[in-house]
């Protein structure tokens, strides 16, 4: 019973995450901005690792405790991000002082 | 539900109890909360990753440095071998242990061009002056992350490669396809894993 869960198409999703690859290779070249194209990247590798979580790990066909234990670690790298964020632009902040302090530095 | 899976289970199985999340195994939990463990260790070099590069003045763009001809290919080659994988696991299914044998041996031998590639491709970047203490490009991070990162995962595949060479011993050992039936599904786990995270690392350290 346990192994007798159905098996999905794996040649479809083979398909469809060789398809998005190719997209994320025309996507690097669109004119749009780095923005744009970035975010775009972005969507397309959180689609990518979905599809293979889902299809090739099952998760599709596992319980959805299984499910949120998978989900728990993208909760934290959102967390480290905001945890690294105020310390990244302090460092910043010091270091486009540094260059017009190092030029003018009577000014204070 | 607890007499099914006793049933489905090896005779040497020592569980006590079927798992709560994962009825089949013990160990396909255990797995999974490894994998989410190494998620988190992925995640934090990830987001280190970004935020020493959304705060640099000179980060070199990664894209032009790199090149992404051959890393292209080399995510291409993961992709298929994950196919090979979950081929490996159907054939073990349907009893066939040859080709199960078979299948896994292509996975490994994909993951074994993967590093080869990326050891390919480290040797040329060295050669060009990306050193892990600074470049002609630009921030002296760039280098350094990029090792990490990529040397991180890298390993991983490497340690993927030995796993599954293993777990082929194991299919060789058991005349029961069944009894081998949760361990070639747990190294598969591990596998999509790595591929998973090199889609991300793909478009974090080359594309974006």
């Amino acid at each position: 019973m346990a192994g007798e869960h159905k098996h999905p198409n794996y040649m479809a999703i083979f398909w469809l995450l060789a398809i998005l690859t190719v997209i994320e290779l025309i996507v690097v070249f669109l004119p749009f901005g780095k923005m744009v194209n970035g975010t775009m990247l972005c969507a397309l590798a959180v689609g990518k690792a979905v599809v293979v979580a889902m299809y090739f790990m099952h998760l599709k066909f596992e319980s959805r405790t299984l499910g949120l234990i998978a989900l728990t670690p993208l909760a934290i790298a959102t967390l480290f991000v905001f945890v690294i964020l105020p310390d990244a632009f302090r460092v910043d902040h010091k270091t486009t002082n540094l260059k017009p302090a190092a030029e003018a530095p009577a000014k204070h | 539900m607890s007499q099914a899976a006793a049933s489905h289970a090896a005779p040497h199985a020592v569980e006590p109890a079927e798992s709560p999340l994962t009825p089949e195994s013990w160990g396909k939990l255990g797995m999974w909360i490894f994998l989410a463990g190494d998620a988190v260790g992925f995640g934090a070099l990830l987001a280190a990753y970004g935020g020493m590069r959304a705060t640099s003045a000179d980060w070199p763009n990664p894209y032009a440095v790199l090149g992404i001809n051959l890393t292209a290919a080399m995510t291409f080659l993961l992709i298929c071998s994950s196919v090979t994988m979950v081929k490996a696991l159907e054939w073990l299914g349907k009893g066939d242990r040859g080709k199960c044998k078979m299948f896994l041996f292509f996975t490994a031998l994909g993951g074994a061009i993967f590093v080869s590639c990326q050891a390919f491709e480290w040797t040329h970047l060295i050669e060009r002056g990306l050193h892990v203490d600074g470049n002609p490009w630009g921030a002296a991070l760039f280098g350094t992350s990029f090792f990490i990162v990529t040397g991180f995962h890298g390993l991983h595949v490497t340690a993927g490669v030995i796993y599954l060479l293993s777990v082929i011993g194991v299919v060789s050992r058991r005349p029961d396809p069944a009894a081998s039936y949760n361990v070639v599904e747990i190294v598969g786990l591990y596998w999509h894993f790595v591929d998973l995270v090199w889609i991300m690392v793909f478009t974090f350290m080359y594309l974006l």
